[in-house]
């Protein structure tokens, strides 16, 4: 299967998403239910169909320093600002070689968008329009690409083990997560610096999203509006942030002595090669990311007893997903809790595997689960232990593991999983 | 009416500072916009574009690559301003 298969552990987690600014904030707040949806305030927003979304709750140019700040695109920033979380987080005091429990040319990064840097590419195409050639940025295309955020955390943190940005839709973080287990497990790297990031929250992906009848226009219920599994669900709402983890060979890490909050036990990964948009609806696809994992690892079904579900709030992916989970799993699906963060947080695309993997990494260093909210009428078809309305204590002793689902337009089908050391 | 040297040298530190965070009081005639200031090629299209706002002087990018310094700059916009 891998050229040394060695264990891979996550040594620090990063975040900044509508909850907080970091990952406690972020966590506190989905234990309590919170929503961080809001009403979109700007002009640009009173006349489109769709008025609200998961907006950053701490600003990231409050936190870099302007220069620095300027020449990212806001995505990166987002990435940036949760990469250094996490990299504090792991107990690194400095970048890797300044740091010498960590070789530079063992350290890799991959950080993942869904759009990549789309508010600049719009942003610069009015400065084109308004003000004219001479004045477009030339940190244009640096701030536009894909794997500008990736490229930046590996020059922050001196990674020269490799720099990759999977871009697989809203799988996208996930994928990345994935790609730095194998870097790890196969021997290319004892640390890497991993997640998702996006920042989409402008007119064009919303209108767009909106008119391919995707999202929520709940604009009264802002924070009612991300519903998943309730029958009223209507459509994802959009999200913004960054959600970073730091994944370390087992050996490196008890070598410096660092903090395990988890093993990263693997991932399954299929594609639908069904429709580019529309999932396929008899979950088989899933199920089959969800068998490859199984395959892959060796994970017991019967020690998972929590699930981050997709789960986005649309009228069939969420009932597909928990079809592909009950085909894959049988009966052990009973005795896992699952739930849907994106109640809380919105839809992050391309963030939402790195926020996500944050918060079930979280669920099992606390052995609890996050609530979802606003499932007011569970859909009868939601044939799983859906989390209702209040967190949710995980066993208290033992080994358990849990899932991070993630899929992205495309057909893609990610599912990470994690267990308790 | 055409800036002198001192208005020059203040114009340019105040958009160095702008774009590279440095100090204005660090921005002096003999600095190099790269070795010194933090200022890199894809920055200093950025200076030069503001520049030419501010002082009203055109700068063909054939000329950029010669303005190595503070000074360098300072003295072209001096003699190219209109």
């Amino acid at each position: 299967m891998n050229a040394t298969n060695r264990t891979v552990v996550v040594t620090g987690i990063g975040a900044t998403t509508p909850l907080g600014g970091d990952s406690a904030s972020t966590w506190e707040a989905l234990l309590a239910g919170r929503s961080g949806v809001s009403t979109l305030e700007q002009d640009w927003a009173a006349e489109l169909p769709v008025r609200i979304a998961g907006q950053i709750a701490v600003e990231p140019t409050e936190i870099l320093p302007r220069p620095q700040a300027r020449k990212l695109d806001r995505s990166a920033q987002f990435a940036l600002v949760a990469a250094q979380e996490a990299w504090k987080d792991a107990g690194f005091t400095a970048k890797a070689g300044e740091d010498t429990s960590i070789n530079p040319d063992r350290l890799g990064a991959v950080i993942a968008s869904g759009i990549g840097g789309v508010t600049t590419l719009l942003d610069q195409y009015d400065v084109l329009k308004e003000k004219g050639v001479r004045r477009v940025s030339p940190h244009t295309v640096p701030m536009l690409m894909p794997n500008s955020p990736s490229a930046n955390v590996g020059i922050e943190f001196n990674a020269r083990a490799g720099v990759h940005t999977p871009v697989s839709a809203c799988a996208s973080g996930a994928e990345a997560i994935g790609y730095a287990i194998e870097m790890i497990r196969s021997g290319r790297a004892d640390v890497v610096v991993a997640g998702g990031t996006e920042a989409a929250i402008h007119p064009l992906p919303i209108v767009a999203f909106g008119n391919m009848m995707a999202m929520s226009k709940n604009n009264d219920d802002p924070q009612g509006a991300s519903r998943p599994w309730d029958v009223n669900r209507n459509g994802f709402v959009l999200g913004e942030g960054a959600g970073v983890i730091v994944l370390e060979s087992e050996e490196h890490a008890r070598a410096r002595g660092a903090t395990i909050y988890a093993e990263a036990v693997g991932q399954g990964i299929s594609s639908d090669a069904h429709h580019i948009t529309q999932p396929e609806p008899s979950g088989n696809g899933i199920a089959a990311a969800l068998q490859n994992l199984l395959g892959n690892t060796d994970l017991d079904p019967a020690e998972i007893v929590h699930v981050n579900a997709h789960a986005t709030s649309t009228p069939t992916g969420d009932v597909g997903e928990l079809k592909a989970l009950r085909k894959a799993f049988g009966d052990d699906l009973d005795h896992m809790a699952v739930t849907s963060t994106k109640s809380m947080t919105g839809h992050l695309l391309g963030g939402a595997g790195g926020v996500e993997t944050v918060a079930t990494v979280l669920a099992l260093k606390n052995r609890v689960a996050p609530p979802t909210i606003n499932v007011e009428t569970l859909d009868p078809e939601a044939d799983a232990d859906i989390v209702r309305g209040e967190a949710r204590p995980l066993p208290a002793e033992g080994r358990i593991a849990a899932l991070n689902d993630s899929f992205g337009f495309g057909g893609h089908n990610v599912v990470l999983a994690f267990r308790t050391v | 009416m055409a800036a002198t040297q001192e208005e020059i040298v203040k114009g340019l530190a105040d958009i160095v500072n702008e774009i590279a965070g440095i100090p204005v009081e660090d921005v002096k005639l003999d600095k190099s916009f790269t070795d010194d200031l933090d200022v890199d090629s894809l920055s200093m299209v950025e200076v030069v574009v503001a520049a030419e706002e501010r002082f009203d002087v055109k700068i063909p990018d054939d000329d950029v690559k010669n303005l190595k310094t503070v000074g360098d700059a300072t003295k072209y916009i001096l003699e190219h301003q209109s």
